[in-house]
């Protein structure tokens, strides 16, 4: 395609892109350098049904006098990143002067907010990315390898778990894990421990989480799989078939490297999603044992009666940049085959 | 000629239905939580509409939307019925208007002791009163021969009782679902050991201390009577566990009883379900509870018509003797003419108690949202009451820092 024809084409999704992704992030990177001016406030006497107080409000003539002049806030620099909330950079490094075990380090870092929900989203992609990929992978073959006469029906049950919504299907699963649910009640009685909760169980839950995820995203390597797989070569696998190679090896020396370019955009799409993993948090009820960088967003912005914007863009930003450094070996090698490709 | 008739019933119709109100123009769009006292509240209010618009949201997700849809100007919403707490965030960005000038014009039935002024200034409307007190099921308390709990101490002795005779399993329940709820259980705790969560003059945090850790230790000696989902249990999660007959004792919101003793579920439970005040912690002798008020609000940024339409509506309901009279059995009613009956007992003694209303501080919400989250380790047994207080001051202070509080 002619340069000029790629950029007409291009034209209008670069736009979009630009409005609708590129100046929100912009005006969140903005806003996460900013915190609230300082409250003025005023002691006066409240009265409800219940008695009298003398106690303090925002001033709010004060307030809206500041905020005309100042809209934006008080400028913050990196203070919002370096907090308690998000690096701590100052806990940790006091944490490395207090404590006198490496592990004893570690406890006190991982109790940290940021550092929790950044253990369990890594977690949480290390592993259900590489089992999307592996259970997509089986499935797409196995179902090539059967009669075309029932693939359909079979390749619609397939997908089935990435059509139901996220939030449904994890609610179904959480009334199964329940206590007295089919799934919770069994554990116990397999395990004969009447105490034993799927719900309160910090590992238990990040299980449940995890098994979650790898059944809802497995669908959606299987169907990128399923179609490469249809662009096999015949030819290449027949001529192995003759020379006697096994299943095994005619997957792993022909298929795979057909269907590689493939394997790596899936991967990367997975990366993507499981590093903002999110709902399962809110349909498992789990947010005191599992909570994810883009929970402590949500938190930040509905959870609290005070919405803590620049806490929250803070997190945001940060939740960009590691993904980016998630995918960058990724993308460093789609670029050098791309460069070399040519 | 049948239109006209038609028309014509339909305005003798309509002013004699209606005509207390005769509110003529404008629009009224209310938030408000959803419990059934609420919805009879509105429900109430809408039946002197006139020819106004009228939209409700009903919604348990109403903390969430309160804050950024009355920003809008003009606002999605005319009036939010708020409580103690979510009146808050409302008066820190200034979205509600005082309604001084509506209450001489319209407020003709609402008692003084209904209007919550703040700096002289009526801000508020407020209808019913709530608080979360001890419900207990009479037949197992008996067969056991055991007194209704007074205190915690004794809640906690007559669970392990209740467990040990094998009746139930998980015999006691509270909302201790992680975040607000939990956050909740701890600051009636806390105010019940005669807790202060700030240093008194300031915005400091002031939970790091014996009583929080005793309110810690109360908390989870509770949760290990309860049933080990507890931390994703609601108040409407709690309400079917005690409909099930799983619990024998059980902390709840007054507002709820009205469901918890309706004609619905096993009528040997609900017969046997029997309500009391809220239970006093650590020798105290203020209730572990607090007292919260649910009123109406005007939001500011909408049009003076809108708001007179809006308040006459509701005036209407915050006064209408016939709503309390016919609804008395869904909450405390604050409204003149309200005869409180059996299921207003939780209230009242927690009055008569000397309960201490919910702390109506602009920074307070930070610190509720702290303690939701940073105490959830304790109570699962990964870190010590100490380090779980030391956490949510630290969580506290980074939030009140960017907040401008500290």
């Amino acid at each position: 395609m002619p340069n000029k024809t790629f950029f007409w084409f291009f034209l209008p999704t670069g736009l979009a892109m630009v409005l609708f992704i590129g100046l929100p992030i912009i005006s969140t990177g903005v806003q996460s350098f900013y915190a609230q001016h300082d409250q003025v406030v005023k002691e006066v006497k409240k009265c409800d049904p219940f008695g009298c107080t003398v106690s303090i409000v925002v001033d709010n003539e004060e307030t809206t006098k500041i905020r005309e002049a100042k809209p934006l806030g008080k400028f913050n620099g990196f203070g919002t990143y370096v907090d308690r909330n998000h690096l701590a950079t100052e806990e940790i490094k006091k944490f490395w002067n207090e404590t006198e075990t490496f592990g004893e380090f570690v406890d006190q870092v991982t109790n940290l907010p940021f550092y929790k929900a950044l253990i369990f989203t890594l977690t949480y992609c290390i592993f259900v990315t590489p089992n999307v990929l592996l259970l997509g992978f089986i499935i797409a073959l196995s179902l090539n390898a059967i009669s075309r006469k029932i693939r359909g029906p079979l390749i619609f049950g397939t997908i089935l778990p990435m059509i139901v919504t996220p939030l449904v299907g994890s609610l179904v699963l959480f009334w199964m894990i329940d206590s007295q649910g089919i799934i919770g009640a069994n554990i116990q009685n397999l395990m004969n421990d009447p105490y034993l909760s799927l719900k309160s169980s910090k590992t238990l839950t990040w299980i449940t989480i995890i098994i979650y995820g790898i059944w809802h995203h497995s669908p959606f390597a299987f169907v990128v799989f399923y179609a490469a797989l249809q662009t096999v070569p015949q030819e290449p696998i027949e001529a192995a078939i003759i020379d006697g190679a096994s299943r095994f090896q005619r997957i792993k020396h022909i298929v795979l490297p057909h269907i590689y370019p493939v394997v790596t955009f899936v991967a990367l799409i997975s990366l993507m999603d499981n590093f903002r993993v999110f709902e399962p948090i809110i349909g498992f009820s789990a947010e005191g044992s599992a909570q994810s960088l883009s929970w402590l967003i949500y938190d930040n912005l509905v959870n609290e009666e005070v919405i803590l914007f620049g806490s929250a863009a803070a997190t945001s930003m940060m939740t960009i940049i590691g993904i980016a450094i998630l995918l960058a070996p990724v993308l460093v090698r789609t670029w050098k085959e791309f460069k070399t490709a040519r | 000629m049948r239109k006209i008739l038609v028309t014509l019933l339909f305005l003798l119709f309509g002013t004699s239905a209606y005509a207390d109100c005769n509110i003529k123009s404008g629009s009224i769009n209310i938030l408000a939580n959803d419990f059934p006292a609420l919805r009879t509240f509105v429900e109430t209010s809408k039946q002197c509409k006139g020819s106004a618009d009228f939209k409700v949201t009903h919604s348990s997700e109403h903390n969430k939307i309160a804050v950024p849809a009355l920003t809008a100007n003009p606002s999605e919403f005319s009036a939010r019925i708020a409580a103690n707490s979510s009146i808050v965030p409302l008066m820190n960005q200034d979205l509600i208007r005082p309604l001084d000038d509506l209450v001489k014009k319209y407020g003709k039935g609402i008692q003084d002791s209904q209007l919550i002024t703040i700096d002289g200034k009526v801000m508020a409307v407020a209808f019913m009163a709530n608080t979360q007190h001890l419900y207990y099921r009479e037949d197992v308390l008996k067969d056991l021969g055991i007194a209704v709990p007074k205190t915690y101490e004794e809640v906690v002795a007559a669970s392990e009782k209740i467990r040990a005779s094998g009746k139930m399993q998980y015999p006691y329940a509270a909302a201790y679902k992680a975040g607000w709820n939990l956050a909740e259980e701890f600051v009636n705790m806390y105010i019940g050991h005669g807790g202060e969560f700030f240093k008194s003059g300031s915005a400091k945090p002031n939970v790091n201390n014996a009583k929080g850790v005793a309110t810690l230790n109360m908390l989870k000696k509770l949760s290990e009577l309860s049933n080990p989902d507890y931390l994703t249990h609601d108040s409407e999660a709690i309400k079917v566990e005690w409909e099930s007959g799983n619990v024998a004792l059980m902390t709840l919101w007054a507002s709820r009883s009205g469901t918890l003793l309706d004609d619905e579920g096993d009528p040997n439970i609900t017969k046997a379900t029997k309500l009391t005040g809220p239970a006093t912690v650590g020798g105290g002798n203020i209730p572990a509870a607090t007292l919260w008020w649910d009123g109406f609000t005007l939001a500011k940024n909408r049009s003076d018509a809108d708001a007179e339409a809006t308040f006459r509506a509701l005036a209407h309901a915050a006064s209408n003797k016939k709503m309390v009279a016919d609804a008395a059995d869904q909450a405390v009613w604050l409204v003149e003419g309200f005869v409180p009956g059996p299921k207003s007992i939780g209230v009242i003694e927690a009055v008569k108690m000397g309960a201490k209303p919910y702390p109506m501080l602009p920074q307070m919400g930070l610190m509720h949202g702290a303690l939701g989250s940073e105490i959830v380790e304790f109570l699962q047994g990964k870190e010590s009451a100490e380090q779980a207080l030391k956490d949510v001051e630290a969580a506290y202070t980074s939030k009140a820092k960017e907040q401008g509080f500290l």
